[in-house]
């Protein structure tokens, strides 16, 4: 049997407190990203990501803490995402309990960071978090071109998508988490064809992130390549379940937990 | 009687987890790198990530062959996880500026994977030899990997003065088989992360805290 497909949870975090309203009953507190964190877990999530959010650098204590007290109480891989700059942003996530740290931003800028944590830590800790959008052609239609996009896809940059996941794939990022932020928020389905062609070019595993709005979306975005699949709003709002999701893929033929 | 357990703390990645599921299953845990705590303690956590090498470096620095060594020879129970068993093998074929052999506990070498996609990086199943104490109720179960490397044949061949105590090896596969965990009298040892393996995990690690 091969290894499982990744279900995994995303959690927005700013300054300790989960972004976004829920509707989970019979929580003690719905806006603590550790409660929400040991939900997910009791649900079968495969791992669990934080993507911190938080604007202002004096509130990044909070974050420590709450990834603290996450790795304290639940026992499945946490990755966390967001802001991070150095090697020393790296080294304090992986000592608050941190298993895989996700990088953005500061790798476009500076590709060498990624070269610097793989080496220090090694590639298993580094997600390169890609935020990826369709060109825009002359004709105002998004094209089959797909381009990075820095800052939480608010800044575009003239950087091939595809190319960028091989080369940071070759530099040590010991997985792709391929975000389209075209698919994010429409509940459409993940952007297969961005799948299929990140998961030609790189030989990391790729999680297909971005779009996933109902149980039969999940198991597309595996037989277009990918390893693993993420979701945010549709688990945040109790929409679906790890377990519906889990049981969707299954059904399709798809080896999960 | 609660047992004592050290966390051998050499500068090796998220060592926080390993302590609060050590803790969870009853351990009384301490993340240390001092070589007094680390043998008198009931059992010894050898934690590890990254590259082999460096990893090897950094366990030299902090004096953990000879600590291993000196518990092994009195029969005191040792643990190592992920890097913490790889370099219990001889060596690793894994890249290096300065490249350093492993303990030789065992004989082998820890090669790169012959996958498809790498790092093998999630839950996968494993093949467990019957009578296995480590896995004693969860040989069904996933456990969490994440690792480019390991060590895909087992020569230890069961003859002469080992007749009687045979390694009890279990299995897993991406790409090929390899070795996913060895129970060798006090030295035992996963590829995989118990302390991130949710509940089947949990077993392990208080099976272990049990034997201790």
């Amino acid at each position: 049997m091969p290894v499982a497909t990744r279900v995994i949870a995303c959690l927005d975090v700013d300054a300790g407190r989960v972004v976004k309203g829920v509707n989970f009953e019979n929580l003690r507190d719905a806006g603590d990203p550790v409660e929400l964190a040991k939900v997910y877990d009791a649900q079968g999530v495969d791992e669990l990501t934080f993507l911190d959010v938080t604007a202002s650098s004096g509130n990044r204590e909070t974050t420590y803490d709450v990834v603290r007290r996450t790795a304290e109480q639940v026992f499945i891989p946490l990755t966390v995402g967001g802001g991070v700059r150095t090697v020393d942003d790296v080294d304090r996530l992986l000592r608050a309990g941190a298993d895989k740290v996700g990088v953005n931003t500061a790798a476009i800028a500076r590709p060498e960071l990624i070269a610097e944590i793989a080496e220090r830590f090694g590639a298993q800790v580094l997600v390169l978090s890609a935020d990826v959008r369709r060109r825009i052609g002359d004709d105002g239609r998004p094209t089959d071109d797909f381009v990075m996009t820095t800052h939480g896809g608010r800044t575009p940059v003239d950087l091939d998508a595809v190319e960028w996941c091989a080369r940071a794939a070759a530099l040590g990022a010991g997985e792709i988490l391929l975000n389209s932020m075209d698919a994010d928020g429409t509940k459409d389905g993940f952007d297969l064809e961005l799948i299929r062609r990140v998961r030609a070019a790189v030989s990391v595993p790729v999680i297909a992130s971005g779009g996933a709005g109902r149980v039969e979306h999940f198991a597309p975005a595996v037989a277009a390549g990918a390893d693993a699949v993420l979701a945010a709003s549709v688990f945040h709002f109790g929409e679906l379940t790890v377990g519906q999701v889990k049981d969707a893929l299954r059904a399709a033929g798809v080896v999960v937990r | 009687m609660t047992k004592d357990v050290v966390v051998l703390d050499y500068g090796s990645g998220n060592v926080r987890s390993a302590v609060r599921a050590l803790e969870r299953v009853g351990a009384s845990v301490t993340l240390t790198a001092d070589p007094v705590a680390a043998l008198a303690c009931d059992g010894l956590f050898v934690p590890g990530v990254g590259n082999f090498h460096a990893c090897m470096a950094g366990l030299a620095a902090a004096q953990g062959p000879r600590i291993i060594d000196r518990r092994l020879s009195g029969g005191r129970p040792v643990l190592g996880v992920c890097v913490g068993m790889q370099v219990l093998f001889e060596g690793s074929t894994e890249p290096s500026a300065t490249p350093v052999e492993g303990l030789g506990e065992w004989p082998g070498t820890v090669e790169r994977l012959p996958a498809a996609v790498v790092p093998h990086m999630g839950w996968s199943e494993v093949e467990v030899p019957s009578g296995s104490a480590l896995l004693r109720g969860v040989e069904h179960e996933r456990f969490y990997f994440v690792h480019s490397y390991a060590v895909q044949h087992w020569t230890l061949e069961p003859s002469g003065a080992f007749v009687r105590v045979t390694p009890k090896v279990t299995w897993a596969r991406h790409g090929a088989p390899f070795v996913a965990a060895v129970e060798n009298g006090p030295l035992a040892a996963t590829q995989f992360h118990p302390e991130k393996s949710g509940d089947a995990g949990a077993t392990l690690l208080e099976n272990w805290v049990r034997s201790l």
